[in-house]
């Protein structure tokens, strides 16, 4: 394996996870499916680095153990779909995550929102964790093999990601006056970027079969969110959707100053392992 | 549900391949082989005598595949097969079903509670007791249901008070 195919992610040269590793089937997945596979890739791997920051931080060395071992799992599903993505372009996991430009991201606006207090955190995780599990537990009937599996492996994770923050949600809107003032704050601030994740996309009508339209997700999503937000007794926050377009590689504010941190070894370094 | 013992090879050559890659142990369990976990899935010599060996990850991000993969590579090639591949099968998802009774009996012996019950179709919600293994009391609680790896969580006893770590029902 040549130096520059080697992994900035792995303990020596080399032993980067292969797109042959990704046993599956030896078929590449159309320039459609691929580019399918890197929307849910960036989406998992930009929350995973979001996720990230929190250990050490978190409230209680509980919650550092859980957001970290969440982000693990998200950087997981990220790794299954990029290497599948990146047989479509002869790319590595690591090419697409670490040399591509902000605009070629194709994350949703969701997952690159600041963490800001830990209410606002799992406000978002609680949008991504249900957004997540519907998408998930469809994309398990995908026509395509290595998608259909990638989601059979992630929707049991989602699972215990989307218990976690049902939990936590439940925690601080009938804890104390001040958590529950966080919590509703965090929704509020959170709210703006549900509209983009149930958004058909033109890319959604190329991929059919293989891949989930997004607004058929909706229903059980807000029907999901309604059982927790009424046990919590809080309502779906009233205000305005923000303008989407991170599937189109159009983002906020946010994601430049996240690659640059995400991204800033692997580009000093190139090839570079630890 | 097939363990990872029942999925040994009958013929010959594929169960001596098998048998040497079922002796690699979790690094993170070392008490377990990835026999024991259900991670090794096929063990076959191809006509050019090369070594296929299939194994499943039990979490999407467990980095203890990376060296699970060239565990099995090492002790291949240590036992004469010049030739191997570690390939990653996602398909069908590893479960804790998958988990042998001798496994589990390891485990508890380790100090990590197995997993009870089976992984359901979908998500349950059902507390069942998890038993202590320092003192095998039922009265128990889970402090973080994440734990020290993805596949655990942190239990405490509330009788002998020592906290343990729960092998997850996945």
């Amino acid at each position: 394996m040549s130096e520059a195919n080697a992994s900035a992610t792995r303990i020596t040269p080399g032993n980067a996870l292969r797109p042959e590793d990704i046993a599956l089937q030896d078929a590449t997945p159309g320039d459609a499916v691929a580019r399918y596979a890197l929307g849910l890739g960036d989406d998992a791997l930009i929350l995973a680095q979001r996720l990230g920051w929190w250990i050490s931080r978190a409230p209680e060395l509980e919650e550092d153990v859980a957001l970290a071992n969440i982000a693990l799992d998200q950087i997981g599903h990220a790794r299954s779909f990029l290497t599948y993505a990146g047989r479509a372009w002869d790319k590595t996991e690591d090419d697409l995550a670490y040399f591509r430009r902000e605009p070629e991201f194709r994350s949703v606006h969701l997952v690159e929102q600041p963490n800001g207090d830990f209410a606002r955190t799992i406000a978002r995780q609680f949008v991504v964790a249900l957004y997540q599990w519907e998408l998930y537990s469809r994309l398990v009937h995908s026509s395509d093999p290595t998608l259909a599996a990638i989601a059979a492996k992630a929707v049991k994770e989602v699972d215990y990601h989307r218990d976690h923050a049902i939990q936590w949600v439940l925690r601080l809107a009938l804890g104390t006056e001040e958590s529950r003032r966080r919590m509703i704050a965090g929704l509020r601030l959170t709210w703006p970027y549900v509209e983009e994740l149930f958004t058909d996309h033109p890319l959604i009508d190329e991929v059919g079969d293989a891949g989930v339209r997004p607004s058929e997700l909706r229903a059980s999503f807000d029907s999901a969110v309604g059982t927790v937000l009424t046990e919590a007794e809080l309502e779906i926050p009233a205000v305005p959707g923000a303008v989407g377009g991170g599937r189109l590689g159009r983002h906020s504010e946010h994601l430049g100053y996240m690659l640059a941190e995400m991204q800033v070894l692997a580009r000093e370094f190139p090839g570079a392992s630890w | 549900m097939v363990t990872g013992t029942e999925l040994r090879p009958s013929a010959a050559p594929d169960a001596a391949a098998w048998d040497v890659a079922a002796t690699v142990c979790d690094p993170e369990i070392p008490v377990l082989t990835i026999e024991d976990l259900g991670v090794l899935r096929a063990a076959h010599v191809a006509p050019s005598g090369r070594v296929e060996v299939a194994i499943t990850p039990t979490y999407s991000g467990c980095p203890a595949m990376d060296a699970i993969r060239d565990d099995v590579t090492s002790a291949l090639h240590a036992a004469g097969y010049d030739d191997v591949a570690v390939r990653l099968v996602l398909s069908p998802a590893w479960t804790t079903d998958w988990l042998s009774d001798d496994g589990k009996a390891k485990l508890a012996q380790y100090g990590i509670a197995p997993p009870t019950g089976k992984a359901a179709a979908g998500p349950v919600r059902i507390g069942l007791s998890v038993k202590c293994p320092q003192c095998s009391s039922l009265n128990t609680r889970e402090l973080t249901r994440f734990g020290s790896t993805s596949c655990k969580a942190l239990y405490v006893c509330n009788d002998c008070r020592e906290p343990f770590d729960y092998f997850k029902v996945h």
